[in-house]
């Protein structure tokens, strides 16, 4: 008998699981010193609870745990109905309708439970999505493939490589666009990998994520997906996106730039704001209704797409803080770092204790980008003393690019070229609207 | 602020999904929310995860459940169950299992309580549209104890009376909130041949016997009805999906609801019920007929409005000659009877094969559902019994385990029973073994201890009567005493205390304060004019008395103290203190007699 047939229990309990052949979805009679007793069926544990309970799920769907301490006598008096799932037949594909290509990357976007143990199990293919989420089919024709399947703060640039990669195949293969569904914690990180990394797009891109998870009934992922899709299906418009809450209602999806979107939230729906611009496209779950902004590059099929997809992680974001240990500077030159991002405080200021160090490493050839913390905002280093002076020492300010996006901006332009010069040259010239001289009253 | 949603049906792991959430949510119904941004938190808005369990409130169920001799669980695990009619933000409700397997003794009846749970409470539905349904958050969250018995209550008046004795000690833990609904009954009735029926929402414990002896009444009908249309020789087999389009032939009547239908470009259409002549006129309980269930069927699948039978036709509009014609178009016999629904084509056909489907119920069996009590203790069809339980774990809330510590607290701090409580009331305020109980059972034992605490020179008794049977005499009169809030109750007795008003103004200032539920005790006063008098107006006032009254004070003297009593109260009553009356009318019998 494995481990894993007896899922999270440890010690002593699972000594006494082993020792009555009991398994996940066994049925159990458990009778208490004090006489009680309970019958369920053996559901898994948490794998950080104690090692002292166990836990039943009685047939009146509850679950229960008892302390082993206080059991007398276990025993199995039954095998669990095996789950059998039958898939609901996907609602048949509308003909004519055009092509979308659904990558997913983790993040479960949807998921069905199993009620015999309660845990939540990933419904991620074509004819499991199309099932939980039959509106699809009479939006686009779907295509849907597992890219790999981790959370978002474990994805890095060997994934954002590995997504370019299978966007270019799918565009090839004649998708009308792309819907890639992935974790919502760094999804802005790779939203802004993909806008460098996808150069010349012919169709749109659309990264999707839910904050609620798909395992309520109120989660956002069914919409968001929706909105995904009718956009990647429909608007008129070849760039990589993030589809995502307007607010809190569930009415409209918005599609915000890749390279100008940030996770403003930790939990609600509408968690992802466009910094310094406006959202480049909309889509109206009530009524269908797609509204695009001014100004999006257009769909055109004719277009080649230019995939450069390297990343170098040789670059550093540093957060200055009051009482910052300049250390981390010199360290990160030390390491041989191919440039370093400040987030510097308001105009784009850091303390005059760090002034040596950041010098040391203009003088290493380390280029040093200024952006801000205060997220909203450009940087203008003309107003106070300690904006000058930094200029005077060589360091580049961003404008109104925000940190998140020049980090990996700087990770993309340091994978092609070697010069400290030509870096700088390459992350001062806006390649993805990641960046621009002007900020309408309206995107502040 | 409001916000909207639409809840989604999770899938089982068998594929299964509820049919009546399916239902719900391909009707694309959306569901709006109504929150007040200064006391609505993100949790409550989904916009958050949930919080650990609520620690008073596990305190507080395991108080109760050792009250109820349940066995605490060593683990508690929060599961979701699955409720996708937007009452709950999430889609589903958050519940624990506290403790099992205990009893109560009632009449010197042993009965089980099975099982105590806590659960939250759900949002308030404040509207329902065609397209929409309305749930306004206050109430969402709050912390509920459900206490389930075991299947053994054999008489609609054991029901009640076992409700009363949980109820008595749900309000030993002192913690429960007063007021109608914040004690709420749901009913699972059987009948033998019938079926399993629950009964939500019974908010007043007069009802649960009424509530159930309607439903026995209502089953007992039903089978009657059933056993009627199989001597007729009916099948459900019989009964078919087929409508006719009776749009032109209703087109002339003078029905509200088919010529509004039709303004909107709807249609009306009918539906042979055969052999039902007669039956669907059947009252099975007050108001409530066999054609009454299948309107509210037909309500809830397709979102009419109404329907019309041909038992109750003509009427509303529609005459004889229209009711020939529609028989004559659905090919109707003698015994034959019709339903007819006019709305948009998809809500009319939706209505009509809901109304088919109960229809071939009646022909079979007693069809298990879920009902919600009318203030009369009737019921109506609310939705269909959910299926299996559709309950998993709450993966955000982590278990917690009830150590020894915790329980040996609680049992150290168990509230006392009422017999016990009514027993220390008898000798701490000096209350009559009866109006100690009657406080007890009442709802406003807490304020009673308040009040005592702060209105000092008020006698307990007096208090307590107030609190107890004059409250219940005004409620008798129909006056809405729920309304008086706690704060309102302690003002008065305040002003009693600080000689403001007479103690005889009490039921007054309580009688206005029902009716301005947002006045103070002092505005009651002042408007019923029952201030104090002052000590020089009340002179006067005797004075003119004494003057009026000349001959009986010259006769008897100070012996006249008696009667002018009389007089004076009559002019001062519930605004002086009889002693200072009975003090400055001796005085001034005095002066006259010098």
């Amino acid at each position: 008998m494995t481990v894993r047939e007896l899922e999270g229990y440890q010690g002593q309990v699972l000594q006494r699981l082993r020792k009555s052949k009991a398994k996940i979805g066994s049925v159990i009679r458990l009778t208490s010193k004090s006489g009680e007793a309970f019958e369920g069926t053996l559901i898994p544990r948490s794998e950080y609870s104690d090692h002292t309970h166990i836990v039943l799920k009685m047939k009146n769907g509850y679950n229960i745990g008892i302390s082993l301490d206080r059991t007398k006598t276990l025993e199995v008096i039954g095998e669990g109905e095996k789950p059998h799932f039958t898939k609901p037949s996907p609602p048949a594909n509308h003909v004519g309708l055009p092509k979308v290509a659904i990558i997913s990357t983790g993040g479960t976007i949807a998921s069905r439970v199993d009620y015999r143990t309660g845990a939540v199990q990933p419904a991620l293919t074509a004819a499991d999505l199309a099932s939980v989420v039959p509106e699809l089919s009479s939006i686009a024709e779907i295509d849907a493939h597992i890219l790999f399947s981790e959370y978002s703060e474990n994805i890095g640039p060997n994934h954002w490589k590995g997504m370019a990669e299978e966007v270019a195949k799918r565009i090839a293969n004649d998708a009308e666009g792309v819907v890639i569904s992935h974790g919502t914690d760094t999804l802005h990180y790779t939203a802004a990998a993909l806008s460098f990394a996808l150069a010349n797009l012919p169709v749109p891109v659309l990264l999707v994520g839910a904050q609620r998870s798909s395992d309520r009934p109120s989660s956002d992922a069914a919409s968001n997906l929706t909105g995904a899709v009718a956009l990647a299906a429909r608007a008129d418009m070849a760039l990589v996106g993030v589809a995502m809450h307007q607010d809190l209602s569930d009415h409209i999806v918005l599609a915000h730039r890749g390279t100008r979107v940030r996770k403003c939230h930790t939990s609600r729906r509408d968690a992802f704001k466009s910094v310094n611009s406006v959202p480049i496209a909309s889509y109206d779950l009530k009524t269908g209704q797609i509204e695009m902004t001014n100004g999006v590059p257009k769909r055109d099929k004719s277009r080649k797409l230019a995939l450069k997809s390297r990343f170098d992680q040789h670059a550093y974001l540093i957060k200055f803080y009051p009482g910052f240990n300049t250390g981390m500077i010199d360290s990160a030159v030390s390491a041989g770092v191919r440039g370093i991002v400040l987030e510097g405080t308001g105009l784009g200021h850091v303390s005059r204790h760090l002034f040596d160090s950041v010098k040391k490493a203009l003088k290493r050839e380390v280029p040093v980008f200024m952006t801000s913390q205060t997220i909203w905002g450009r940087v203008d280093m003309n107003v106070y003393n300690t904006g000058r002076d930094l200029l005077n020492l060589g360091v580049t300010p961003l404008e109104d690019m925000i940190a998140e996006t020049a980090i990996v901006k700087l990770m993309w332009v340091a994978a092609q070229t070697k010069s400290a010069g030509k870096i700088r040259e390459m992350m001062l010239r806006s390649v993805a609207g990641e960046m621009t001289s002007r900020t309408l009253v309206e995107a502040s | 602020m409001t916000f909207e949603r639409r809840l989604r049906p999770t899938q089982s792991e068998l594929g299964q999904i509820d049919p009546a959430a399916l239902f719900e949510f391909h009707k694309g119904k959306i569901i709006t929310y109504e929150a007040d941004p200064e006391t609505t938190c993100l949790v409550e808005l989904d916009e958050e995860p949930p919080h650990p369990l609520n620690p008073e409130a596990l305190d507080v169920a395991l108080t109760m459940s050792m009250l109820l001799h349940a066995k605490p669980m060593d683990e508690i695990h929060v599961m979701r169950k699955v409720v996708i009619d937007g009452s709950n933000t999430t889609g589903f409700q958050r519940t624990a299992v506290i403790a099992l397997n205990g009893s109560i003794t009632v009449d010197g009846v042993e009965v089980p309580i099975e099982q105590v749970t806590l659960e939250e409470d759900a949002g308030r539905k404040t509207g329902d549209t065609k397209t929409s349904v309305v749930f306004r958050l206050d109430r969402l969250g709050v912390p509920l104890i459900e206490v389930s018995t075991g299947p053994i209550i054999h008489d609609p008046e054991q029901a009640g009376k076992v409700a009363f004795a949980i109820g008595r000690i749900l309000r030993a833990t002192k913690k429960v909130k007063r007021g109608l609904g914040s004690i709420r009954q749901d009913l699972n009735i059987s009948v033998k041949n019938g079926a399993l029926i629950e009964v939500k929402g019974v908010q007043e414990l007069e009802l649960v016997s009424k509530a159930v002896s309607y439903e026995v009444q209502r089953q007992l009908g039903l089978i009657e009805v059933r056993d009627e249309l199989r001597q007729r020789n009916v099948k459900a087999s019989d009964i078919n999906e087929e409508f006719v389009d009776v749009t032109n032939i209703l087109s002339g009547s003078q029905s509200k609801v088919v010529q509004s239908a039709l303004n909107q470009g709807g249609v009306a259409l009918a539906v042979k019920l055969p052999s039902f002549k007669g039956l669907l006129k059947r009252e099975l309980i007050p108001n409530i007929r066999l054609g009454t269930e299948m309107a509210k069927r037909a309500i809830f699948w397709g979102r009419v409005g109404g329907i019309f039978h041909s038992d109750e036709l003509p009427a509303y509009g529609i005459d004889s000659s229209h009711v020939e014609e529609v028989a004559k178009s659905l090919g109707c016999g003698e015994l034959d009877g019709f339903v007819i629904v006019a709305d948009n084509l998809d809500n009319a056909k939706d209505g009509l094969r809901a109304v088919v489907e109960r229809a071939q119920e009646a022909v079979e069996r007693v069809p298990e559902e879920t009902r919600a009590a009318n203030p009369d203790g009737t019921t109506a069809y609310l939705r269909p019994r959910p299926g299996a339980a559709r309950m998993y774990p709450e993966t955000d809330v982590p278990p917690v385990q009830i150590g020894q510590d915790r329980l040996e607290r609680l049992w150290e701090n168990l509230p006392r029973m009422p017999e016990e409580l009514a027993k220390e009331l008898e000798t701490k305020h000096s209350l009559s073994p009866k109006l100690a109980t009657q406080l007890v059972d009442s709802d406003y034992l807490p304020a009673f201890e308040e009040i005592v605490a702060r209105a000092k020179s008020v006698a307990p008794s007096f208090i307590a009567t107030m609190l107890t049977e004059s409250l219940r005499s005004l409620q008798r009169e129909q006056v809405p005493v729920e309304n008086v809030g706690e704060d309102q109750l302690k003002q008065a007795f305040d002003l009693v205390s600080k000689g403001e008003t007479a103690k005889e103004s009490v039921l007054d200032v309580l009688r206005w304060l029902a009716f301005h539920p947002d006045g103070a005790a002092e505005e009651a006063v002042e408007m019923l004019n029952l201030q104090m008098l002052t000590k020089s107006d009340l002179e006067n006032i005797i004075s003119k008395v004494v003057e009026s009254n000349q001959t009986l004070v010259q006769e008897n003297g100070t012996k006249a103290l008696g009667r002018m009593m009389n007089l004076v109260m009559a002019e001062v009553r519930g605004r002086a203190d009889p002693r200072q009356v009975t003090e400055l009318l001796r005085t001034r019998l005095e002066q006259v007699k010098a």
